[in-house]
């Protein structure tokens, strides 16, 4: 089956970028290290799921482009076109002649309704040359103006002219100290409106995935392209074909169907978490290696623990004792810090994925108490290597992973709102007092439904 | 991509602005080196076919056949136009971009904006029409101006008005050249009183700059170049240059460095919108991020490393220092203290080899070192151009709504007030047509009412912050 990607903004055609390249150069690597066979239906199932075919013979990505300004979707498609591997189709992208101007208002009330025919005809249109659709997959940052606010309003327009398709929306989470100054505000605004149409949330860090690449990638002076590679890596790391079923000889059909089966069992809990071991420069991939032991043993413990990354895991911290719901004094501290799971899934790709335990994962004191815990884990696995990784896992959890982020962005614009600062800017386009408060209200409902797993 | 359009107003604002027209030139000059005309200039320029006859169509694509200043030249006198127009830049503008009187409004607010507004308006609104008619998207009116004259302080703000009127959804910044304490115009506090009241009112953003400021900058500039020490050479093709390029035959005019200082902000706070980058910031990003409340649009700017404003090239010191010295004092385009004061918000627009994670390094690094206004701790916008200036690897324009504009102001309403309470040179005012005594005392109140709104911001500045209480849900 096919995904549609939607990518929305500055941040959303450049991540997406990265993305199709970073899927196109998987599949074609000679790092595969399995069968030949394995290594053709994987490719096959990666050109599917997209990649379409041209006639000139080069895969078009399966991709609708959307900006409000014209520099970063025309940059975008002659990097790709430059590529020479793949590209993207000459007529899947939209602009027009300004940005929303970090104005979520802007993009939802203004840029929306006025541009959504065009928009919807290019994404129908890339619906309609897919065999068999599975969804879309929207990218976006939630701090401007277009990929946030337009983002929102595409989303719902997808769900309502698509109401059986799987809708995932990746968002990119601003960075901690301020990049945007209304990003509060517009990040508010979007998670709030998204919760409401989309089937789940993936979210990166920009906080996060920039200290991967100090620290575990080792880069000096730290890129947008760098952070970039470094999130198309982990989606790639999950998207990219693998076996939904244990010995199952076919890919997944439905990929974004399965992730929301394991993943989002209650439409109150839609916000996802991605995490990814081994990661680290390329030319010291060589001289590395890896147990499969070692690496879900630290994986669990990232889950547990919420750690961004392999390095500076705590590793006190343990799940709450099975039977006791009252933490004993002494342990209360540790398990404050221990992060609760509504479902997980794990990928592993590489060589002996077949022969290992995931058992620790299943372990029921790591879920809340009202799903059945069998139901909470799922893992897809391949003998197919990824992306030059000799071994590769990965984590998408629905747990208290962005609760922290989550209330500390609502706790900010909160606080602007308290004082009244740029809500001008928004009653201008039509977003009034009551529009935010709806939104807070919204949030401080997903808050709570989290805290109190 | 959007356009603009520059409307410079009397003699500042013709000089500056001619300043800025050579300057973009030689930096799309640089870029461009194929000659042909793309979008990063159509922002600022059209390209006009004049082998036609009259005003020819313009070109959309292709070679550069000749470029015009999308630009309104305004000023009631005729020396600074003339000379514009017998100068190097004479191809950029033609007649019909011109308007011009022979006898100067004296130094009066009043003249500028009752006398010539009333009399011009027609003529003004016309070209005005006529420039964005050239444009397929108009994002945003320029316009450049001294307060305290008569000219561009009193005309400058009637275009102000008119432009709000008749193009309402296009962006309004302006620069405003401030008069200094020894201003030899005596009238200096009148003319600015009056013209702050217009700019609070109608305009988006105010860039406001000091002479005092730019001079000191200069001299600066030239200490460092002099002193052997930093072993500086001398830059061929940097923006600046006042031997190289197209106006190597004029007599450098004494204003002409502090000028091109103020031409470098404009070029720095554009460039985001008319070059690529990997963190745009167009335009309507800039009063979006930097105006909390709709009168506190005075935007305090610093550029730096110095060394790109000047014809030289200093070794490069640590990318750092450029961060740091954007927010000291010395660097400021007006007399302030932006580190000692509250900052509403802050804005650092980077160009060339930057990444974002020298942003986040010095972000981290200088935000102890500064007060932010406690519901914006987090208060600041960033964005990356990749288009360096010319002849350097890269540059910084820190853009800072903070309290630090209000001694500026403060000093103005004193010697506002020294004068009215005396009536001094008030009857010059009064018998101009349309001038009453209540648009002195509304413009004083208007200006303190911006003080007083400022000094509510400082102060909250160090009292302990609380978080407002969040709403409650019913679990
Ligand atoms: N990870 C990552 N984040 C980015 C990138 N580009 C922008 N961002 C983030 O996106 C946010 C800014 O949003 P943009 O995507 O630039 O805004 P936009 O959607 O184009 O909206 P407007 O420009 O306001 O019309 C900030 O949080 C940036 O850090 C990128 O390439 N990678
Ligand atoms: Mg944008």
């Amino acid at each position: 089956m096919s995904i549609v990607a939607v990518q929305l903004g500055q941040c959303g055609n450049q991540i997406g970028r990265e993305v199709f390249n970073t899927i196109y150069g998987d599949a074609h690597g000679t790092h595969g290290l399995c069968s030949r066979k394995e290594n053709e239906a994987y490719h096959d199932a990666c050109a599917e799921r997209f990649f379409s075919e041209a006639q000139s013979g080069v895969p078009v990505a399966r991709a609708v482009l959307v900006d409000m300004e014209p520099k970063v979707i025309s940059q975008t498609l002659s990097i790709a076109a430059r590529s020479g591997h793949w590209k993207y189709d000459d007529r899947s992208h939209f602009c027009q002649k300004q940005g929303s101007g970090n104005n979520w208002a802007n993009g939802y009330c203004i840029h929306g309704p006025r541009n959504k025919e065009a928009i919807m005809n290019l994404v129908q249109k890339e619906a309609e040359k897919c065999d068999r659709l599975s969804g879309f997959f929207t990218i976006m940052s939630m701090a401007g103006g277009t990929g946030s606010g337009l983002g929102a309003f595409v989303t719902q327009c997808l769900r309502d002219a698509f109401p059986t398709s799987f809708i995932l929306n990746h968002v990119i989470w601003p960075y901690s100290t301020g990049e945007v100054i209304v990003q509060n505000y517009n990040s508010v605004l979007t998670l709030s409106h998204l919760y409401r149409s989309s089937d789940a949330l993936l979210v990166h860090e920009n906080d996060v995935i920039h200290k991967i690449c100090a620290q575990l990638m080792h880069i000096k002076q730290i890129s947008f392209r760098d952070v970039n590679q470094v999130i198309a890596h982990q989606l790639g790391s999950v998207f990219q074909p693998a076996h939904t079923v244990e010995a199952d000889i076919h890919y997944s059909r439905n990929p974004l169907g399965g992730l929301m089966e394991t993943l989002v069992p209650h439409p109150e809990f839609k916000m996802l978490g991605l995490r990814n071991i081994p990661q680290m420069p390329e030319n010291s991939l060589a001289y590395s290696t890896f147990s499969w032991p070692g690496l879900i043993k630290h994986l669990r413990q990232m889950l547990i623990a919420n750690a961004k990354m392999e390095e500076g895991i705590d590793w006190q911290v343990r799940p709450p004792c099975p039977g006791s719901t009252v933490p004993s004094s002494h342990s209360t501290n540790k398990l404050l810090h221990f992060n609760t799971s509504i479902a997980n899934l794990v990928i592993l790709r590489g060589k002996d994925t077949h022969s290992v335990d995931l058992g620790s994962f299943r372990d029921p004191s790591l879920y809340t108490s009202w799903l059945n815990p069998q139901d909470a884990f799922n893992a897809w696995k391949t003998p197919r290597a990824f992306n030059k990784y000799e071994k590769s896992a990965s984590l998408v959890s629905n747990s208290q992973f962005l609760l922290k982020p989550l209330d500390s962005v609502v706790g900010k614009a909160w606080n602007m709102f308290a004082s009244k600062a740029y809500v001008h800017q928004y009653t201008k386009f039509g977003i009034e007092e009551e529009d935010f408060l709806d939104s807070f209200t919204a949030l401080e409902q997903v808050i709570s439904s989290y805290t109190n797993l | 991509m959007t356009q603009s359009v520059v409307v410079q107003v009397g003699q500042c604002g013709n000089q500056v602005g001619c300043r800025f027209w050579d300057l973009a030139l030689r930096e799309h000059a640089a870029v461009n080196k194929k000659g042909i005309y793309d979008e990063a200039l159509s922002s600022f320029f059209r390209n006009v076919d004049t082998r036609r006859a009259g005003d020819g169509p313009d070109i959309y694509k292709g070679k550069i056949c000749s470029l015009k200043a999308r630009a309104l030249l305004i000023d009631m006198e005729e020396g600074v136009v003339n000379e514009i127009l017998q100068g190097p830049l004479r191809d950029v503008f033609d007649s019909k971009q011109l308007i011009t009187d022979v006898s100067g409004s004296g130094n009066n607010w009043a003249v500028g904006y009752k006398v010539y507004g009333c009399q011009y308006q027609e003529n003004i609104v016309e070209k005005l029409r006529k420039t964005a008619e050239h444009c397929d998207c108009l994002q945003c009116f320029f316009i450049i101006h001294s307060m305290g004259g008569g000219t561009g302080s009193g005309l400058g703000t009637f275009v102000l008005n008119l432009l709000e009127d008749e193009f309402p959804e296009v962006y309004r910044f302006v620069t405003s050249v401030y008069p200094s304490g020894e201003d030899d115009v005596i009238t200096s506090p009148y003319n600015s009183v009056l013209a702050m009241k217009e700019l609070n009112e109608h305009a988006d953003c105010v860039l406001p700059i000091e002479n005092e400021s730019l001079f000191d900058i200069v001299n600066k500039i030239h200490q460092m170049t002099k002193s052997g020490k930093l072993g500086s050479t001398v830059r061929q093709n940097s923006l600046l240059t006042s031997s190289a390029g197209t106006t190597k035959t004029v007599q450098e005019k004494p204003f002409d460095a502090m000028n091109n200082i103020v031409a470098n902000l404009l070029l720095n706070l554009t460039s985001s919108a008319r070059f690529d980058g990997s963190l745009n910031m167009d335009l309507n990003e800039i009063s979006m991020n930097l105006v909390p409340f709709p009168r506190l649009h005075y935007l305090v700017s610093s550029l730096t490393p110095l060394y790109t404003l000047a014809d030289v090239n200093v070794p490069s010191r640590r990318l750092d220092q450029m961060f740091s010295d954007a927010f000291s004092r010395d660097h400021q385009l007006i007399q302030a203290d932006p580190k000692h004061s509250l900052y509403l918000a802050c804005a650092l627009l980077v160009r060339g080899n930057v990444q974002v994670s020298d942003l986040r390094r010095n972000i981290e690094r200088l935000k102890p070192s500064l007060h932010f206004v406690s519901w914006n701790q987090e208060g600041w916008k960033t964005s990356l151009c990749s288009v360096p200036p010319v002849g350097h690897s890269h540059s910084l324009l820190a853009l800072a709504n903070n309290t630090c504009v209000k001694p500026t102001f403060m000093e103005l309403k004193d010697r506002f007030m020294k004068l009215y309470k005396k009536k001094a040179h008030l009857h010059h005012y009064l018998q101009v047509d349309g001038m009453e005594q209540s648009c002195f005392s509304e413009a004083i109140s208007s200006l303190s009412d911006l003080i007083e709104e400022y000094n509510e911001l400082d102060a909250t500045k160090g009292g302990l912050r609380t978080d407002a209480s969040r709403l409650k849900i019913a679990v």
